[in-house]
């Protein structure tokens, strides 16, 4: 099996996620198409291990502790011959061992997940265990930005500079939505580059979608790995929430539905065949969906689902902030005073 | 029992590179010697517990045996999750210790009493829990957790503990030791079974008891999960009344322990079991006088016992 390049690899997450979250009737697939294309350049690019040798002692290490997008390690290590890509379908079955959340029990899987802003803190362990005993792996971990209303993220990332973990890298799935709504109407996080700085870490903020600026940004973390107290980075992926297929694009309804029979499902599939590179085969669907069902006008489609849409507090301020059409590829989103002028 | 922890800590880190020591910003003028003697094993993690114990479970899968240290309920409930999640689940070798099981803190207030401890660690799987009952079990505890793979809770008392044991042969992590034989046997025979630094009232009450002409035996469980079936077993037959002493609520912890294993024997014995009868302490005082205000003093457990003879 050839191995894939980052924009294969990523597709095929992507299919994969659709696949998964169908069978199953799994949850998170917006997660998992927002970070597909971090994960995709992790496993093609950057990421140094060996298959066949789970526990590789020169492997880098790595942790997603953004555990929910769960499916996208499984099919990126699956993809990458970890195991057979035929378990995917069992994700979430009774008797699989690819739960919903990351498992350890899975080869090439570090460390489990689930629990948020628990990830960072351990892969802070490993880096610091393994630059204690000069050795040059490295650790990358990969959060959500609602994972960083935990406090414990920023314990750990107090740490991390403290010790100048140089050889730990921080990856945030910035696709400014969380479980209910976009950050911005649940807890500020602007400015969040800012914040990270505060905390002593090197900072680089990318568009997360983009394979070019994810690649230059992890050579960047290679550079500052080989400068000795420098302090640890963090790259800023700049996301969008399911991205890849447009209505599933900023709408939080994605964060919980799966993509059912019917025009959910054929037209996310089809979306993703539009875009498919070459080299890469569609195990599930070859050619995409012959006659798919499309959305009627009383599908629920296109439609504000964040919960501030339907919450108005008396509460002396105004609690939402951010708005970004559903269904679009917006990725800075209005803020009030944006939406002023 | 802190100092000794501390320099049976630093015997095996120096002939271990791969010992640990993190600390939660605490253990001034107490792990002194440890950081002097052994700076490249010890860390301090700040005020950040849940941190320093996920960090603790990354070091460990790393290859290292890792120490985390704390007072009262910082180093467990405080960071529960991430001792549930990523040590136990992991099988990390992770040793969590508290210096302050009970009412040790008990001037400080409520925030500082570690009375659920015992029943917290041990309802999660795979974590051994310990509370040894003094100076010569703490020692032996260290060491016998050192070498255990896997993860471990360590509560044990601050300071001035006495010391009960000469020594100790051939400590093993779940099993009892034997402190007093029985010797009399007129009327009704008693057991009385304690965990951790209150060793010591138990003990004082045991001997007047003895003495008294009771028929009384005793045993110190310095280890609560995996909990010493064998010596359970051997006491529902041979005794009317099993004691169990714990400075810790009695719901859950060791008492609790010894009650599930009971329940699956067949016997004699019954259980009654002295503790923090499900309250959250409000006074403020010393552990002797919180000891005695709780009835778990000499005074109270001679009393309670000798309600059953």
């Amino acid at each position: 099996m050839a191995k894939l390049n980052s924009e294969q690899l990523a597709w095929m997450i992507r299919r994969h996620g659709i696949e998964m979250t169908h069978l199953s009737g799994g949850g998170h697939i917006g997660a998992i198409m927002s970070v597909a294309d971090i994960i995709a350049v992790l496993y093609s690019d950057v990421l140094k291990y060996k298959a066949q040798e789970p526990q590789w002692d020169g492997r880098d290490r790595f942790i997603l502790s953004k555990g929910h997008a769960g499916a996208s390690i499984y099919a990126a290590l699956a993809e990458n011959g970890f195991f057979d890509v035929d378990e995917l379908k069992t994700h979430y079955q009774n008797g699989s061992r690819l739960s919903g959340h990351v498992s350890h029990h899975v080869p090439g899987v570090d460390f489990s997940t689930g629990s948020l802003g628990h990830g960072l803190s351990a892969g802070v362990g490993m880096a610091y265990a393994l630059k204690k005993d000069n050795k040059k792996n490295r650790v990358f971990v990969v959060l959500g930005d609602g994972e960083c209303n935990e406090g414990s993220v920023w314990e750990a990332a107090l740490f991390a500079n403290h010790f100048r973990l140089n050889n730990l890298v921080a990856v945030v799935d910035h696709n400014h939505m969380q479980s209910l709504d976009f950050n911005e109407n649940t807890l500020e996080i602007e400015n969040f580059s800012d914040k990270w700085k505060a905390f002593g870490w090197h900072v680089i903020e990318i568009n997360g979608n983009d394979h070019n600026e994810l690649k230059m940004a992890f050579k960047k973390t290679l550079e500052n790995f080989s400068i000795v107290p420098h302090k640890p980075t963090v790259i800023i992926a700049n996301t969008i929430k399911g991205f890849g297929v447009s209505f599933m694009q900023n709408d939080i309804l994605w964060h919980y539905r799966f993509p059912h029979d019917g025009w959910e499902y054929d037209c996310a599939v089809n979306e993703l065949h539009k875009k498919k590179p070459e080299g890469v085969n569609d195990p599930y669907t070859p050619n995409g969906i012959v006659n798919p069902t499309l959305p009627t006008k009383e599908d629920d489609i296109n439609n504000n689902h964040t919960f501030s849409s339907t919450w108005y507090p008396s509460y002396p301020e105004n609690m939402h902030r951010v708005t970004a059409k559903p269904g679009s590829d917006e990725q800075v989103h209005k803020t009030q005073g944006d939406l002023m002028k | 029992m802190r100092d000794t922890f501390v320099k049976t800590l630093i015997k095996l880190a120096k002939e271990d590179k791969n010992i640990e020591l993190i600390t939660g910003d605490l253990g001034f003028g107490v792990l002194k010697p440890f950081w002097e003697q052994l700076p490249n094993q010890f860390t301090n993690a700040g005020i950040a517990e849940q941190n320093m114990t996920t960090v603790a479970a990354g070091m460990a899968l790393e290859g290292k045996t890792v120490f985390t240290y704390s007072i009262g309920n910082f180093p467990t409930l405080r960071c529960l999750e991430q001792i549930r999640n990523d040590c136990a689940y992991h099988n990390a070798n992770v040793k969590i210790v508290c210096i302050g099981g009970g009412f040790v803190y008990g001037s400080l207030g409520m925030s500082h009493q570690a009375t659920e401890d015992i029943a917290i660690m041990r309802a999660l799987p795979n974590v051994v829990v310990m509370a040894p009952g003094d100076l010569v079990e703490a020692e032996e505890a260290t060491k016998a957790i050192a070498k255990y793979k896997g993860t471990c809770y360590l509560r044990l008392g601050r300071g001035g503990e006495k010391r009960i044991h000469e020594k100790i042969n051939d400590f093993q992590i779940g099993k009892a030791i034997e402190i007093r034989e029985l010797s009399n046997y007129k009327g009704k025979k008693i057991v009385v079974l304690s965990t951790g630094a209150i060793l010591d009232d138990t003990s004082e009450a045991c001997e007047v008891l003895e003495k008294e002409g009771t028929a009384i035996a005793q045993y110190s469980f310095p280890t609560v999960k995996p909990i010493d079936k064998e010596i359970i077993k051997m006491c529902i037959n041979k005794f009317d009344y099993i004691v169990t002493v714990e400075e810790h609520n009695i719901y859950g912890g060791f008492g609790s322990a010894v009650a599930e294993t009971m329940a699956s024997m067949d016997g004699i014995a019954r259980l009654v079991s002295i503790g923090l009868n499900d309250i959250y302490c409000q006074q403020v005082g010393s552990q002797k006088f919180l000891r005695h205000q709780f009835k778990m003093d000499t005074e109270g457990i001679l009393k309670t016992i000798r309600r059953l003879l």
